[in-house]
């Protein structure tokens, strides 16, 4: 059975934290090491960014782990060899998330293969709405890897059905409009609980995680509460732009992921 | 107004793909905001009284129709095929941008949006939107790259001067590429009030056909004066590309006829100096803001900066249907260098007494190459697109 789904047969009641990192952020040897980390602390899916250097769906601090990742000589290959490296201890499930130019440079159906031959359980390509899903749907399909499609705020009901549909292991609901970052408390937690009404109504297959905006325990709690689990990013990367390269930056990396998962 | 030619060259097709390019790859949040756009901009198009207004202003408030002038001194300089200029800087505000600019704005009015943003690269995008959205009193932002805002500080100015606001990016390249990020960052987070004014045939559909369509006139213009003039159509068509928004302009309405077509690239120092923005010749297939066309790239995929001495062609992608017109050979893609559009400007400047903006140059620099190979009955029109006041800064520097 693929990583992800199990993972959510076996969550119980509580909510699942999926946690986004930008492989090769913020250098190339810290990314498996972070991976194994955020597991011990309550990270139950590891959404891996494969970076671009035109992230258009992305805020300021995205942009940054991006460029930096760039910068230190990222590339799909050594993203392959980082979830080489964490299967060899790990079976968290690790989705890989990114623009689709630098999979089609790489060869659609090379990168299928390749993925799924490495151990990754999906993937997330947040520009690539369901209509271009022909681009790469028949190589991910024939490789076992599920795509996660988006629904946002201003999806229709019916478009939300259709992700639904598409997707495979979740359906990834982005909270407000905008690009990807920590926003301040209450512009994401009040239209959101209507919004995850609608897709809990639309999205009747897949399980649902929220993300946009989430920056604590208590956003976490408060805007999944309808939904299966949560999904934080920036606020991660801002956490370890914050400590790094401080002696004990891990450690303080750490605490955080545990405290979004655990609370204080 | 001038009557649309009727062709049964059908592209794109209801995906948005013109072949195998285009298409619309934006986040989710922005889909059902192209669709919208989409289906307005068929209503609108349909619809006669959108169509009065759009060709009123084209002629009380642009200019139009633009002049297509004989170019007798250059003619008689290589003293070889007839060449006409089809003299788009005669419009107002100085280039082409503007039929565009005049038509998003009229949809944008009709759809009861209330913002409006840009991206600009050489300003001309960004002053033809300042100037719609001052004649129709919207609220204008326009984004722009640092280093264009110094290259074309005039431009600025002027838009400032029309009630914009530009905002200055400072990501990345610092240029047109990265001023597209940011407005459609802008447009990811405002979806609801917002209009994106896409300045020329690249983004997701349906820009990049209804970019070309509102530029159309040009085409439509220059077939019938050719016709009056000559009695006859050119044999040649040239234009410069960036994104290609003036050279699709002109080239759509004569796609079926026996005319061959030539659109010029930006070469920069060179196609092989690293340092060039001759996105046909150098680039290969990929996606870039919103749609699957010929991209500047490396081989992990990153986009590659692009350089062009006019900030105007300073872009790493192109229009889908260029790549498709590239791929069908009805097109022929060339490029010349910075030096090469500089002796243009030099060149035009003194023949004929106009001084053309540095994109523009970069179509007249081809004449260099392809003139010898030319007949005297035979006719060119050459794209003016647009005047090279808003270049004196960098014209002078190279002079």
């Amino acid at each position: 059975m693929n990583r992800i789904t199990k993972k959510f047969e076996d969550k119980g009641s509580g909510k699942l934290m999926s946690l986004f990192i930008t492989a090769g952020y913020p250098d190339l040897e810290s990314t498996v090491d972070l991976i194994l980390g955020f597991e011990e602390n309550g990270a139950d899916l590891i959404e891996l960014g494969m970076p671009f250097s035109d992230p258009l769906a992305d805020g300021p601090t995205i942009q940054f782990s991006s460029e930096t990742a760039i910068s230190k000589g990222i590339s799909i290959d050594k993203i392959f060899e980082m979830v080489t490296e964490i299967r060899k201890s790990s079976q968290i499930p690790i989705i890989l998330m990114g623009y689709m130019n630098p999979v089609l440079r790489y060869g659609v159906s090379a990168f299928c293969e390749k993925a799924a031959s490495v151990g990754v359980d999906g993937l997330i390509l947040p520009d690539i709405p369901v209509e271009e899903s022909g681009l790469i749907e028949k190589e991910a399909s024939s490789n076992n890897l599920p795509i996660i499609y988006l629904v946002a705020p201003n999806t229709s009901d019916e478009r939300m059905k259709l992700a639904d549909q598409k997707s495979g292991g979740f359906v990834y609901c982005v909270s407000v409009t905008g690009v990807t970052g920590a926003r301040d408390g209450g512009e994401v937690s009040q239209s959101v609980a209507t919004f995850i009404e609608r897709v809990r109504t639309n999205v009747t297959k897949n399980p649902v995680l929220v993300g946009f905006g989430i920056k604590s325990y208590e956003d976490a709690q408060a805007i999944a509460s309808n939904a299966d689990g949560f999904i934080v990013g920036s606020a991660l990367i801002d956490t370890i732009r914050k400590s790094y390269p401080n002696e004990n930056w891990k450690k303080d990396v750490f605490s955080f992921v545990h405290s979004l998962k655990f609370g204080k | 107004m001038t009557e649309t030619v009727k062709t049964t060259y059908n592209q794109p097709n209801a995906r948005g793909y013109f072949g195998e390019y285009g298409g619309k790859f934006v986040p989710e949040i922005l889909i059902p905001v192209v669709q919208q756009l989409e289906e307005e901009y068929l209503k609108a198009i349909d619809d006669p009284e959108f169509l009065k207004q759009y060709h009123e202003l084209l002629e009380e408030y642009v200019g139009r129709p633009t002049k297509l002038t004989f170019a007798d001194k250059l003619t008689g300089h290589y003293g070889k095929a007839k060449i006409y200029l089809k003299r788009e800087d005669l419009c107002h505000t100085g280039a082409h941008k503007i039929n565009n600019a005049i038509g998003q704005i009229l949809l944008a009015k009709r759809m009861g949006k209330t913002r409006i943003i840009a991206e600009t690269g050489a300003g001309q995008h960004g002053v033809a939107t300042a100037t719609a959205c001052a004649k129709f009193g919207l609220q204008c932002i326009v984004y722009m790259g640092a280093e264009d805002m110094e290259r074309q500080k005039l431009n600025v100015d002027r838009m400032q001067l029309m009630g914009a606001e530009v905002r200055s990016v400072e990501s990345g390249s610092r240029t047109l590429k990265d001023a597209t990020n940011e407005a459609i960052r802008d447009w990811v987070t405002n979806p609801e009030d917002t209009f994106y004014i896409i300045g020329s045939v690249v983004g997701p559909h349906p820009y990049p056909m209804m970019v070309r369509n509102f530029h159309r006139v040009i085409g439509d213009e220059a077939r019938k004066q050719i016709l009056e003039k000559e009695g006859r159509l050119p044999d040649y068509l040239l234009a410069c590309v960036g994104g290609g928004s003036n050279a699709m302009g002109l080239f759509y309405p004569f796609i079926e006829d026996d005319v061959k077509i030539i659109g010029i690239e930006a070469a920069g120092y060179g196609v092989d100096s690293g340092k060039t923005a001759a996105t046909i010749t150098k680039g290969s297939p990929g996606i870039l803001h919103g749609s699957l066309s010929y991209l500047l790239h490396d081989q992990n995929g990153q986009i590659e900066l692009a350089h062009s001495i006019s900030a105007g062609l300073d872009y790493p992608g192109i229009g889908p249907e260029h790549s498709f017109l590239h791929d069908s050979k009805r097109v022929e893609y060339h490029s010349v260098t910075d030096d090469e559009a500089m002796e243009a400007v030099k060149l035009i400047s003194k023949k004929e007494g106009i001084i053309p903006a540095l994109e523009t140059a970069h179509a007249f620099a081809w004449l260099e190459y392809m003139m010898s190979n030319t007949k005297e009955d035979e006719i060119i029109i050459v794209n003016l697109s647009g005047r090279g006041d808003k270049d004196m800064g960098t014209i002078s520097e190279n002079l």
